[in-house]
């Protein structure tokens, strides 16, 4: 048997939480760097699978690193995991964003023994649904991330923290407990819980209607995406989690949706997916447009990202439901580039806040002159975010668009195409304009004495820049993996 | 009746002689705690005898009264080990009754044996008997503490159990009548022969069926007579309480099961009806209790709500054996592993609370306050406890529940499968308001909790059950498995 990858990735942030929770009064130090280390080598082994992936032709719907172990034999449940070219970009994002959220986290001190504890579950637990091709493994997984982050945001968070850690918790739970209903609904049609083996559901054996399967699932996602009407939770999570627990929120855990969408409803159901896909590309445009309307009108800093987040995730809602290949193809590159671009965001922001103790736009401003470096990496992220060419942002979404515009498979979305490139006007608004707020205009008095970022930030924020700048400059580094994913899901959607 | 028939039967009497034997010693014992080690000593042996039995293909004993199958054989030692964890658990209770601590073990001891018995009674009469066997000593536990709460729990309980058997009795004269026989099995056998299908044409045994229903439905505590769970579990010590929630529920659950499965699991008429009608208590019920409980400030309440709510979960299983006919035991073997994960999870849950409360000297849940900081292990056995009940994983429960509704998915109940789920969701919000309090919440002092290393010990056990059977399950379900094979037929 060869090196067991995956469940290296995946757990070895277990390992790390195991020997922070039985050290025996460590110091925050040593807390740090445990928890820093076994990051960073699930993060050098996903980048260690990354190379070793097979790219050719031959690969084609092929899972790579497959492991699979019994687990619960009387429902045919495995331990099995594997990556394939929809999912290897998202575990790779994960694990970077893994790095990160620690080393924004370095200046925390309440509790941080239990703080690293959660956020190193956190990573497992998100590692874990991108990996697992086990539907029970991938609801275990699943529902594994409510824990820490309930503790995370209820414990270290801001402002009204209680209330939107359960807020969040109840969403996220009725999501999940209709989820679970289709995936049993699913295992019984089916006789099997292999979410590669499941393409040949047909309806004559199916215990409940397939749409009715369909729809039980996409809600759990789409509150997850999260997707209009559903989104309510976001605002109110991100705004009040601690920033590491942001980044990930919004760098990670967002994708879990976007990644179950294409991996069970579009490749599972594309009959249902073809039939509903005007309605849901409908709902993408909306959260286009509502999500960056509403950021337009927001004076908190961090409240004005996450809801940029529900107009951004629009993006990939509408590359789905397009179904065509290239447009799945700029949905998960989406997610990736969303992914780096608004952790960075959020780290910027929770810079801003460390530094100034102030979110609200209309008490901040001037602050280039104090801030010279932040200023300058927080405008690349703001033009990434906008879709600056050169940055990740311009490569995703143009390549969502033209997928989306020729795309075949959806009536009239060439319209709905055009209303949501408009979503990126009012994005360059609200960027620019938050830009301008918080940096530039007569430099306050008060913020006279207020620090730029310390070498840990620096390393932080720079990683992030050179993620956004390699993928936008070359894009195929991930298309190229992303391709061997998604076209046998195109090819079951007969484009 | 061959007098070999009684090696059959050793767990219960080896049970019962260790009874008797704590009550001689605690005359000349000072040292009140031996009398615990006695008492775990002889649920050792009691298990002993027990776990050599396991395995067989079932046998019936002394004229078809008992059955020695798997399934009595896992619920006696379900039984055992709850008795064991409550001992245990009670070494830091027990100080607040100055007297009366070696009865008090004999008598936690005696309800284990009478429940044994309960679980293997394949006949109406040993049905009766055993379930008023556990039931009188477990009306004298609860008034154990001698205070106004306390008695007046005992007197509540003593009374709605004395109505619930009436009405069981009914049921049993009923289906007596009706039938001419009183073994389960011989039941079947003229229910499976009678002309006239429809059981509209059988009001009696409509009537029978509806009133065996409900004189259980009191020991689970089922919609509608969950009423008294509430005041009996906040009144009656917290070691009891833990023992009534979990033991005495699963001997419930043990008898109805082999009840409606053995006498009334054919033909499909009366199987799928009384598997409907399981299906809506179950919904009714896990509704009632989970949006109560979201009402409670005190755990006791609180957590005796949230049983009510979990046995809506376990009626899933029973609504599950009745819609799949006998044709498979996903339903009992969900069942099965539901109230083994129950049993440990909530028993982890009352154990900590036992060593919170007895500190602060109180059960309100805002007393709870701090706790991560003053007893972070307990806390986090608590926290995770709690994690298990919502049903999240690493932990027993959402195995659990994933197993318990699969069957209930196969079998056509998806609806009641969408109502638990979202009941499940609802559930997070007040277990999750005690993790809040703990761990949010301001100490009201600095001082530390101390605990016995029994406690510790038990506590200890059913946390780390907790997590390996949310985590390795699969041996776990091979054994519910092999416990859901229940001896039926003549």
């Amino acid at each position: 048997m060869s090196f067991p990858y995956l469940s290296a990735i995946v757990f070895l942030p277990v390992v790390g939480l195991i020997i922070i929770a039985l050290w025996p009064k460590p110091q925050q130090k040593t807390v740090k760097i445990t928890a820093l280390i076994f990051t960073l080598a699930s993060f050098i082994l996903s980048l260690a699978v990354f190379y070793f992936f097979n790219r050719s032709g031959g690969a084609i719907g092929q899972i790579q690193f497959e492991e699979k172990l019994s687990w619960i034999p009387a429902i045919n449940a495995f331990y099995h995991v594997g990556v394939d070219g929809i999912s290897l970009p998202l575990v790779i994002l994960m694990t970077f964003l893994g790095v990160l959220a620690i080393l924004v986290s370095w200046n925390v001190q309440l509790r941080p023994k239990e703080y690293f504890i959660w956020l190193l579950l956190l990573e497992t637990s998100i590692l874990g649904v991108f990996t697992s091709l086990d539907l029970v493994l991938f609801f275990l997984f699943w529902e594994l991330e409510l824990v820490p982050m309930y503790f995370l945001i209820s414990i270290w968070g801001g402002g009204r923290r209680e209330y939107s850690a359960i807020k969040y918790m109840i969403y996220t739970l009725v999501g999940s407990a209709l989820m679970l209903a289709g995936i049993l609904s699913i295992y019984f049609t089916t006789g099997s819980l292999d979410m590669m083996a499941l393409q040949d559901m047909s309806a004559a054996k199916a215990v409940i209607p397939l749409t009715a399967m369909f729809f039980l699932l996409f809600t759990g996602f789409a509150i997850k995406l999260p997707v209009f009407p559903l989104h309510t939770w976001l605002p109110d999570a991100h705004t009040d989690a601690p920033t590491a627990a942001s980044v990930i929120l919004a760098g990670a855990l967002l994708k879990m949706g976007g990644y179950g969408m294409i991996r069970l409803c579009v490749s599972i159901f594309p009959q249902v997916a073809h039939q509903y896909a005007p309605l849901l590309v409908i709902l993408a445009v909306i959260s286009v447009l509502y999500g960056a309307a509403v950021t337009l009108r927001q004076k908190d800093l961090k409240r004005l990202i996450a809801y940029s987040s529900v107009s951004h995730m629009g993006y990939v809602l509408l590359g789905i439901f397009a179904l065509s290949q290239i447009s799945l193809t700029g949905a998960v590159l989406q997610m990736f580039s969303h992914g780096i671009i608004t952790g960075l965001l959020f780290a910027m922001v929770g810079l801003v806040y460390d530094k100034s103790h102030e979110r609200n736009l209309d008490n901040l401003g001037g602050l280039a002159r104090q801030m010279p470096v932040i200023v300058v990496v927080f405008s690349i992220a703001g033009l990434a975010s906008l879709g600056l060419p050169g940055t990740s942002g311009f490569a995703a979404e143009f390549i969502t668009f033209v997928g989306s515009y020729s795309s075949q498979a959806v009536a009239h979305i060439q319209l709905y195409t055009i209303l949501g490139v408009f979503g990126i006007v009012l994005t360059a608004g609200y960027i620019l304009w938050m830009l301008q707020r918080v940096f530039y205009g007569p430099p306050l008095e008060k913020f006279n004495k207020v620090p730029d970022a310390n070498l840990v930030d620096k390393i932080c924020i720079f990683s992030f820049v050179v993620a956004i700048l390699l993928i936008g400059i070359y894009p195929a580094i991930l298309t190229n993996i992303i391709k061997i994913g998604v076209e046998p899901i195109a090819r079951l959607l007969g484009s | 009746m061959a007098l070999d028939e009684f090696r059959f039967l050793t767990p219960e009497l080896s049970l019962l002689g260790f009874a008797v034997v704590v009550i001689l010693l605690d005359l000349f014992i000072k040292q009140k705690n031996v009398l615990a080690g006695i008492s775990v000593a002889g649920i050792l042996v009691s298990a002993g005898f027990t776990v050599a039995m396991w395995g067989g293909t079932g046998v019936a004993i002394f004229g078809r009264m008992l059955a020695v199958d798997n399934f009595a054989l896992f619920f006696k030692l379900l039984m055992l080990a709850a008795a064991a964890l409550v001992i245990l658990a009670s070494q830091d209770y027990v100080r607040k009754f100055q007297r009366f601590q070696g009865e008090y073990y004999a008598l936690v001891l005696i309800s284990a044996a009478g429940m044994m018995l309960l679980a293997a009674a394949t006949d109406l009469i040993s049905i009766y008997v055993s379930l008023e066997l556990a039931g009188i000593s477990l009306y004298v536990l609860t008034t154990f503490l001698k205070d106004k709460k306390s008695s007046e729990a005992g007197l509540k309980y003593l009374l709605l159990g004395a109505v619930a058997s009436a009405i069981l009795l009914y049921g049993m004269a009923l289906t007596f009548g009706f039938t001419g026989r009183t073994c389960l099995m011989c039941i079947a056998e003229y229910i499976q022969g009678m002309p006239g299908a429809g059981l509209l044409n059988n009001p009696a045994l409509l009537l029978a069926m509806v009133l065996l229903a409900a004189g259980f439905g009191f020991k689970i505590a089922s919609f509608p007579f969950q009423m008294w769970v509430p005041d009996v579990y906040e009144g009656a010590p917290t070691p009891i309480t833990a023992y009534l929630s979990v033991a005495s529920k699963a001997a419930g659950f043990a008898v109805i099961l082999r009840i409606f499965f053995v006498a009334f699991g054919a033909p499909e008429w009366l199987s799928l009806n009384w598997g409907m009608m399981f299906a809506v208590l179950s919904a009714i019920t896990m509704t009632v209790g989970n949006v109560v409980a979201i009402l409670q400030s005190n755990i006791k309440r609180m957590l005796g709500y949230s049983s009510i709510a979990q046995a809506g979960y376990l009626m899933v299983g029973l609504a599950t054996v009745g819609m799949a006919l006998g044709s498979d035991a996903l339903g009992q073997s969900g069942l099965i592993f539901f109230l083994m994960s129950y049993a440990v999870t909530n028993l982890g849950a009352f154990i900590a609370i036992i060593a919170i409360s007895n500190k602060v000297n109180s059960d309100e849940i805002n007393k709870f306050a701090g706790m991560g900081k003053r007893a972070p292990l307990l806390a986090a056995a608590l926290t995770l406890c709690l994690i298990s009940l919502i049903g999240l994983p690493p932990t027993a429960g959402l195995i659990a529940k994933i197993y318990i509704f699969s069957g209930a998915v196969q079998n056509g109940l998806l609806w009641l499968v969408i109502v638990a789920v979202i009941n499940s969701a609802i559930s997070a919000f007040y277990y999750l308001r005690v993790v809040k309090v703990m761990w949010m919440g301001a100490p009201a002092s600095e001082e530390k909790v101390p605990s016995s290393w029994a406690l510790r010990t038990a506590l200890g056990l059913c946390c780390l059950f907790v997590l390996l059977l949310g985590v390795i399950p699969g041996g776990f379900v091979g054994i519910a498995q092999a416990a859901a094979k229940i001896l039926a037929g003549l």
